[in-house]
């Protein structure tokens, strides 16, 4: 896939006390995902073209994708396509990546959400909404070994939009 | 296009009281923001400021003052030359409690089209606001140097 074509249209930073290796493990590990990504577990090749996967909590196909760069500890690209039907096809892929870097003592920590056309602030309310959240819990769990209970539904107005384009929402 | 404006949000295992005390007292923002003390009376129309290590880097007015949900101030970057041209722009935290955290939300909004500070202050603000959820979860600041935000003119 060529990625030249992707424009980021969300970034979200955030700054840690850890080291990159111990975010780059959280990123990539089942176990350590659940804790803070709303009880989802990341499944990761972690090689170029290895599959990249997110389930719900009870084991069900929430997220899939491939990985399309992978440099340890410091960067990690992946396809994101969250399994709605008709999903793909109409916004196009999801691209995320991850990009970590020391900063002094602590670790920054750089999200990318990129897409090959420009979406509304609708469908991008989604990610807005979702990454803070998930980020946050990431850091307080590294920090304090406590995850953050974050409780949240896709919002409404991302919902509709998809509706509206003929994407097939879980009710 | 966008309009030119900085938003960012952080969840923060505290109550809105501790946030805002961290926000508004000077002894605690020292602390997470490279000694920088936040100045104010916090009475709607005083002045505010941003001093660090003893100089003023941004002034301002109290605009809005609704403890413990809602703090605004204008923002005058005064220590570089092009900022110091440009209009003042305006900061607003909304403190929402979300379970048993606190959801912050930073808008920093009103620049000029093209301001040079936008840029500054979108690598700042993750940073200064990572240090705050840091000290008050753990009890322990970040160390983050400024040369590692990545802006421009600034190493």
């Amino acid at each position: 896939m060529n990625i030249a074509n992707f424009k980021p249209a969300i970034v979200y930073t955030i700054y840690i006390a850890s080291t990159p290796e111990k975010v780059w493990q959280a990123l990539t590990s089942a176990e350590f995902s659940r804790k803070y990504f709303f009880g989802n577990a990341v499944e990761v090749d972690l090689r170029v073209g290895g599959a990249y996967i997110v389930r719900t909590p009870d084991g069900a196909l929430h997220i899939s994708g491939e990985v399309i760069e992978c440099d340890p500890p410091k960067k990690l690209t992946v396809t994101f396509n969250v399994n709605w039907p008709e999903l793909i096809e109409r916004l196009g892929p999801t691209l995320v990546t991850y990009e970590i870097e020391q900063a002094g003592e602590a670790v920054k920590l750089t999200l990318l959400q990129s897409h090959d056309r420009p979406l509304s602030d609708d469908i991008l309310s989604g990610g807005r909404q979702g990454w803070p959240a998930i980020l946050s819990s990431l850091k307080s769990v590294l920090e304090t070994g406590q995850a953050m209970t974050i409780k949240m539904a896709p919002p409404q107005r991302m919902l509709d939009a998809l509706k509206e384009m003929g994407i097939k929402t879980p009710s | 296009m966008r309009k030119p404006e900085f938003i960012y949000v952080i969840y923060i295992e505290t109550t809105p009281e501790k946030l805002w005390e961290a926000l508004t007292s000077s002894e605690f923002s020292k602390r997470y923001w490279w000694n920088t003390e936040v100045k104010s009376d916090w009475k709607v129309g005083s002045p505010f400021a941003l001093v660090m290590n003893g100089a003023p880097t941004d002034v301002g007015e109290v605009l809005e003052v609704d403890r413990p949900r809602r703090l605004s101030y204008t923002f005058h970057h005064v220590t570089s030359e092009a900022a110091r041209r440009e209009r003042p722009s305006k900061v607003v935290f909304n403190l929402e409690p979300y379970g048993k955290l606190v959801k912050l939300t930073l808008t920093h909004e009103d620049f000029e089209a093209g301001s040079k500070l936008l840029d500054g202050i979108s690598k700042g603000w993750p940073a200064i606001l990572s240090s705050l959820k840091s000290l008050l979860e753990s009890g322990t600041a970040l160390e983050i140097p400024v040369s590692a935000l990545g802006i421009e003119g600034v190493s």
